[in-house]
């Protein structure tokens, strides 16, 4: 009995010692800050090509971005596992050219850039020369039967705007207009060219200096997107860009430039069903480490080993993962120490993880809205004498029901918080209310609200810590922090000494 | 103050729950034996083999296509339980006291159907009120007829004697006295009162409802200090030769009084709960650390003698300067 308990804490300390020396040593041999705010942010941007083979020689080439100024590009990398890759310089610029002999099944190659913004009042507005040798615009892509279609519309437009800015502003908020005036409807529905190209050449007809850029929104981390199409405008010698959605872009939104100009982004050969989607995560890096990271990285096997060497796609997927052991420690420490009953041991930190995306006070009340309606509901289904995995899977559906009908009026009254309702683990809440439903008819009311209450209390302090940038930080650089956690629970799971609440139930023995 | 000192706790050898957790049933009850004390159906088998007496087993129902079959199985019977076998906390336990035809009479006098009573059944096999929602089995026993001498003392429901173990020896007892308040339930958390039990005489020493002292029952008003089981040393017999059957160092043994066939096993507990202490007004964790001091592998008899001799009253300090 006493060794075991030595036993455990002997292993949680090792456990967590680990983890404090790997801490330890990041820290203060490889110099790898602790808090966050010591750092740059580094944004690794990643282009996944897919496509299947057709057991012929294949060949892929993808153009690769001009770098504008601002910008730093501090590594660059193509994975390609068997592929022959060169980089091209090419009249359409640089390319990244991956072949191969013999290819069958399907395929994926990468290209990631990891590149660090510079102050953006260090970049000069760049004197653009006029292009004078271009041809004037005739508008021959668009199709003759719509030409003066287009042609009244710019007259209309021309009319609404005073100077090239707000005409082009005007023109957008024309083409994306909900409810599009008769003229945009046509050019909309029958021309074969893409909304980014009839405004350019649309633009250029009205004696604008255009440009077609695409490319990607640096700041929100993103999974699989394609590329943002946006139209960049000349006046007053400043390039101004403008989404094609909703007219202007916010100056402090930082886009990255792959592609200037109409040549093509992609061109698989020999292949079938070929696809690219892009993805952008941005890390915190100290700046020191930015400096030497190549060096570093070569010579550090933890570094080499972290999880910033996985695709950026499963690194943003870690992000999350890491954070649910934070959860759990609230959990045990909740039980062990205070005593807090719950309906569900581990429900409440996925409430907590939907909570994240709901933010706080929404998800609360969308989390009461629901349970309170499916207990309801769920009153109404007991009545009707179903078998068990009956009865949870008319749960669940009734929970999705509810779920897309809040959605559907919240988005009608303009509220688009309760948009976020699809975050919430819909099998969790079904079960959840069967739990309270059941508990509500045998333990009675008070019960529900004990354990429901517990769950939501356990589920917001595990929300406040799974919150925590800071914590963020922490987990997702210093993974070897999960090592520590696992010491504290292992030493938790052997605390035998009272729970809060127990002080209060055998408060009677020392009256 | 608003929480009890926890050191004061500690003195007079309260079990908390992580304790309990950690100590008492990690390190003394085997993952092994859970089945044989979780499964009532199994207990009830291992309990017959060695001639502990137990409520009648009157059928199972395994499968919900037999569940078509219950006017047979219930053909003739006016009293009787259906339980499942993997139940917990008393959930899904429905007790019939009477019969008219089809109309069953549950104790608060409601009547049920046959569909009810289908329903029931299907509930249990779907794993409704088992562990986890595991797939169960219900049970159908002979309903106890209880010794009048409790009916003063419970409200509809089913009086029964909960005895702990430790390592075999009776450790502490408590009588679980249904109310208006629990349902006919013998559940302490749900309104029941808890009166603990004279090791040596197996008279009441104090009773608790919600975890305050009481005199009286709440519902039908006869005093507690009256109170005195009879058959006590039958019962720690009873609860002790529990412990050979099941190896269990922790165990919680649930027993009723029949009218006709005196003390039978209700149940048997590998986690019992701790109001126990609060219905002793009493730490159990004394009662434990002598229990560790006195040599094992002593019979039936010599434990119930062990009990009976030191755990007399409330008051720990009196047991101690006996041993």
């Amino acid at each position: 009995m006493i060794s075991r308990k030595y036993h455990a804490i002997a292993a949680a300390t090792i456990i967590a010692s680990i983890g404090l020396f790997l801490l330890y040593y990041k820290v203060q041999i490889l110099g790898m800050p602790f808090m966050p705010d010591e750092t740059k942010p580094v944004y690794r941007i990643e282009a996944k090509i897919t496509f299947e083979g057709k057991n012929k020689p294949v060949h892929v080439s993808l153009a690769l971005p001009d770098v504008e100024e601002g910008i730093h590009i501090i590594s660059e990398d193509a994975s390609s596992s068997g592929y022959g890759f060169t980089k091209a310089k090419t009249s359409e610029g640089v390319r990244a050219e991956w072949a191969k002999r013999r290819v069958t099944g399907p395929q994926t190659l990468y290209y990631t850039f990891e590149l660090i913004l510079h102050d953006v009042s260090k970049v000069k507005n760049i004197e653009e020369k006029e292009h004078s040798s271009e041809e004037s615009e005739l508008l021959l892509d668009i199709p003759v039967g719509l030409q003066s279609a287009a042609k009244n519309l710019l007259k209309d437009v021309r009319w609404r705007s005073a100077d090239p800015h707000s005409f082009t502003a005007q023109l957008i908020r024309d083409f994306s207009d909900k409810d599009p005036s008769q003229a945009v409807k046509i050019l909309l529905a029958k021309s074969n060219i893409s909304k980014q190209d009839m405004l350019y050449h649309m633009l250029r007809y009205e004696g604008l200096t255009v440009k077609k850029l695409n490319g990607l929104f640096l700041d929100d981390a993103h999974r699989n997107f394609h590329l943002i199409p946006l139209i960049e405008v000349l006046h007053k010698n400043k390039w101004q860009r403008y989404d094609l959605e909703t007219g202007k872009i916010e100056k402090d939104k930082k886009f990255f430039v792959w592609r200037k100009g109409g040549h093509s982004i992609i061109d698989v050969t020999g292949a079938k069903n070929s696809k690219i989607t892009f993805s952008v995560n941005k890390r915190h890096v100290p700046s020191r480490y930015l400096i030497d990271n190549k060096n570093i990285v070569k010579n550090s096997a933890i570094l080499d080993f972290s999880l910033f060497t996985l695709p950026v796609s499963e690194q943003n997927a870690f992000r999350h993962m890491l954070l649910v052991p934070f959860g759990a420690l609230m959990v045990v420490f909740l039980r062990v120490f205070i005593g807090i009953r719950t309906s569900g041991t581990f429900m409440p930190i996925l409430i907590a993880l939907a909570f994240m995306e709901t933010t706080l006070v929404t998800g609360l009340i969308m989390f009461v809205l629901i349970v309170s309606i499916g207990l309801v509901i769920r009153s109404y289904l007991s009545t009707l004498n179903l078998l068990l995995v009956a009865r949870i899977s008319a749960v669940v559906i009734v929970v999705i029901t509810i779920m897309s009908f809040m959605s559907i009026l919240s988005f009608k009254l303009g509220i688009e918080e309760a948009m976020t309702i699809t975050f919430f683990p819909m099998i969790i809440l079904a079960w959840t209310i069967e739990r309270m439903s059941i508990l509500w008819e045998e333990e009675g009311a008070k019960e529900v609200f004990v354990q429901g209450g517990g769950s939501l209390f356990v589920a917001v302090c595990a929300y406040f810590v799974m919150s925590n940038p800071l914590i963020g930080h922490i987990t997702f650089n210093f993974p070897e922090v999960l090592l520590i956690l696992l010491g504290m629970i292992i030493l938790m799971g052997r605390y035998s000494g009272y729970r809060l609440t127990e002080l209060l139930r055998f408060k009677s023995f020392t009256d | 103050m608003f929480f009890a000192n926890p050191f004061k706790l500690k003195k007079l050898g309260v079990l908390g729950m992580n304790k309990r957790n950690v100590y008492c049933i990690g390190e003394h009850n085997s993952r092994k034996q859970y089945p044989m004390v979780d499964n009532k159906l199994k207990t009830k088998v291992v309990a017959q083999e060695v001639n502990i007496a137990v409520p009648e087993l009157l059928g199972t129902v395994r499968m919900q296509s037999d569940v078509r079959n219950i006017e047979k199985i219930l053909e003739g019977l006016n009293g009787f339980v259906i339980k499942p076998a993997q139940g917990s906390g008393g959930k899904g336990i429905l007790v019939i006291v009477d019969r008219k035809d089809n109309f069953f009479f549950k104790p608060s006098g409601e009547h049920v159907t046959f569909r009810d009573i289908r329903q029931h059944i299907s509930n249990i096999l779907s794993g409704l009120y088992s562990l986890g929602g595991k797939p169960d089995v219900a049970m159908i026993e002979q309903l106890v007829q209880f010794d009048p001498i409790f009916d003063k003392y419970s409200f509809e429901g089913v009086p029964d004697i909960r005895i702990i173990l430790y390592k075999g020896f009776p450790a502490m007892a408590m009588l679980r006295c249904s109310t208006k308040e629990s349902d006919g339930k013998a559940n302490l958390h749900q309104g029941a009162v808890g009166v603990g039990i004279d090791m040596a005489t197996g008279k009441a020493l104090y009773a608790v409802q919600h975890n305050h002292p009481i005199d009286k029952h709440p519902d039908t008003g006869y005093d507690f200090s009256a109170l005195q089981i009879p058959h006590w040393k039958e019962m720690l017999r009873l609860s002790a030769r529990c412990y050979d059957m099941t190896h269990l160092g922790y165990l919680g043994v649930d027993i009723v009084l029949d009218k006709y066939l005196g003390p039978l096993i209700l149940e048997l507990n590998a986690r019992p709960g701790l109001a126990i202490q609060i219905a002793n007004k009493t730490g159990i964790l004394t009662r434990f650390d002598m229990i560790d001091t006195t040599t094992l592998n002593k019979s039936v008899e010599e434990r119930v003698a062990y009990s009976i001799k030191y755990f007399s009253g409330t008051n720990h300090d009196k047991t101690k300067t006996i041993k």
